[in-house]
């Protein structure tokens, strides 16, 4: 009677998932889609804990460190550290998944066949996300460098990595009885695993992975449900798995890059030479000057990109446009689908600071008038307006869709340094004739304009 | 038998997931991403299910699983309405 109810309780809950993840993906349902899906949670949790023989007491102390934890992280972080904390709660969930694998294998030392090709599955997948996670991670927050870290014979320690890994799966598998060790090789290989996959990948393209790392951790998920014999599990980590992949694929065309060009090609490495040297010379301007050219501008696009996140400069920004638009400026927001360090990160900034959704435009909507706009400044954004992707066979930006802001009569591009952009790559917007550079933080030079506005 | 069956569960789920989603504006792709992440914490039901175990050594790698799967859920669910509130406000002027 038990196992009826619980069972009925996790068709409920796979219900309430599917239709969550499916609200989720339009904007005027997504939170509620969120609800829902919390919902579906709890019900498979509360359900769970209907089984007899579970060690409540102790349940309920990791329950509650677990959530003290995951909410007070999740309130305290600011919403420019939103890749790197998904990132973190990400492999926080494929450490549990290995965990599982490996008490269940402790649990009972002689699985059948398939017990122990899922428990290999469930240890090796969440081993995988759980290093490569913290790794995409260290890169976002900066603890180590973004750029992609190559050496000499990478590939062929992957590889043999790989193979070691598959050889263990399958001694583990053909004789499940006595091989702890080889358990805890696996695991070991599953770590390193992550890591060497993640190292090479520039940071610009963390969002990616750990999209593509999220759609790993529904796989882990599913491979401890068939451990457990348990559907919600199998379920849920098949729909996470699956949606993951097909997100992390729409986001690969965002950047007209395939899947296998993110993952091996070790994009932004120093390794690319461009055939297309800088020219021109670098022209500064003072936020004096650049409020002359705005206050007679009729037509001014922004770009935000990560320099404005970091800066926290969205709010003074949004005051910018509104003191441009009060002097007559029609006043529109560009952003590119993979501004800042994740997809939508720049339209979570935005809408923080309440600039109105009609403002806001995707580069398909003004790249074909561009040559109308009088001045488009760019906030801290840099690989996204490359005119190198457009114009470089030689780059390794070439062929992503930008914002064609060097074709706008006059381009304003706020930089804290000449330093290239995140994925290391030179930009020859900086050197090109009607381009100004105004150096400094993005926040302090906004509120250098807004100040000339006012005082005006 | 049973296999099969939660084999053919498997496909059709992740056959369902991939029919699931497409065309997402890009400024949901993030919290898409963190939402299906926060669903991936349902390892939490496989880690309480772990708790069986027998010996210190497995009920500590057990309660660990717990936590690290709460923390997974509870963050999620958190971060992710946090970033959707957000939108809520930025379109709530049209």
């Amino acid at each position: 009677m038990q196992d009826v109810v619980i069972d009925l309780a996790y068709i409920v809950a796979a219900m309430l998932f599917v239709m969550g993840i499916k609200m989720l993906g339009r904007a005027a349902t997504a939170r509620r889609g969120n609800l829902v899906s919390a919902v579906g949670m709890l019900i498979a949790v509360l359900a769970t804990l209907l089984a007899g023989g579970i060690n409540y007491a102790w349940i309920v102390v990791g329950i509650v460190v677990g959530g003290a934890i995951g909410a007070s992280v999740a309130r305290r972080v600011h919403m420019t550290q939103m890749p790197e904390t998904v990132a973190l709660l990400n492999g926080s969930g494929g450490l549990a998944s290995l965990l599982v694998g490996w008490v269940e294998y402790l649990a009972d030392p002689r699985p059948d066949t398939i017990t122990a090709t899922a428990i290999f599955l469930a240890v090796l997948i969440g081993g995988i996300t759980v290093s490569g996670s913290v790794v995409a991670w260290m890169k976002l927050a900066e603890r180590i460098t973004g750029k992609p870290i190559q050496f000499g014979a990478q590939q062929v320690i992957n590889g043999v990595i790989v193979l070691g890994a598959l050889v263990i799966g399958v001694l583990l598998v053909s004789d499940p009885a006595g091989s702890y060790p080889l358990l805890l090789v696996a695991i070991a290989a599953s770590l390193a695993l992550g890591v060497l996959a993640v190292l090479p990948i520039g940071g610009a393209d963390m969002p990616i992975v750990i999209s593509l790392l999220n759609s790993y951790s529904g796989l882990a998920v599913s491979a401890t449900g068939f451990v457990i014999d348990n559907t919600v599990l199998i379920v849920v980590g098949a729909l996470v798995g699956a949606s993951g992949l097909i997100l992390t694929q729409i986001m690969c065309r965002a950047m007209n890059r395939s899947l296998g060009n993110v993952l091996f090609s070790g994009f932004g490495s120093a390794v690319h030479a461009s055939t297309m040297a800088a020219e021109g010379e670098i022209k500064p301007l003072s936020p004096e000057d650049a409020y002359y050219i705005l206050e007679a501008a009729a037509t001014v696009v922004i770009v935000p990109g990560y320099g404005m996140a970091v800066a926290q400069a969205q709010h003074v920004v949004k005051e910018f446009a509104d003191l441009l638009e009060a002097n007559g400026t029609e006043v529109r927001f560009v952003i590119h689908p993979v501004a800042g360090r994740m997809p939508g990160h720049m339209n979570v900034l935005l809408a923080e600071a309440n600039v109105p959704y009609e403002q806001l435009v995707e580069p398909p909507d003004v790249n074909p008038t561009m040559e109308t706009i009088d001045v488009a400044g760019v906030i801290g954004a840099n690989d996204v307006v490359n005119p190198a992707a457009r114009e470089d066979e030689g780059s390794p930006l070439y062929g992503m869709p930008i914002i064609d802001v060097d074709k706008a009569r006059t381009t304003f591009v706020l930089k804290r340094s000449m330093n290239p952009g995140f994925s290391g790559v030179e930009n020859p917007l900086f050197y090109k004739p009607n381009t100004r550079m105004i150096f400094g933080d993005a926040k302090a030079v906004m509120s250098a304009l807004v100040s000339e506005f006012k005082d005006a | 038998m049973t296999i099969l069956l939660l084999l053919f569960t498997f496909v059709l789920a992740a056959f369902l997931g991939l029919e699931l989603i497409s065309k997402v504006p890009s400024q949901l792709h993030t919290p898409l991403m963190s939402g299906t992440n926060a669903i991936a914490g349902i390892v939490l039901v496989g880690a309480i299910a772990a708790t069986k175990v027998d010996g210190w050594f497995g009920t500590l790698l057990a309660v660990l699983a717990v936590a690290l799967a709460t923390i997974n859920v509870v963050g999620g669910y958190i971060v992710t309405d946090r970033m959707l509130a957000m939108f809520r406000a930025g379109a709530k002027k049209d």
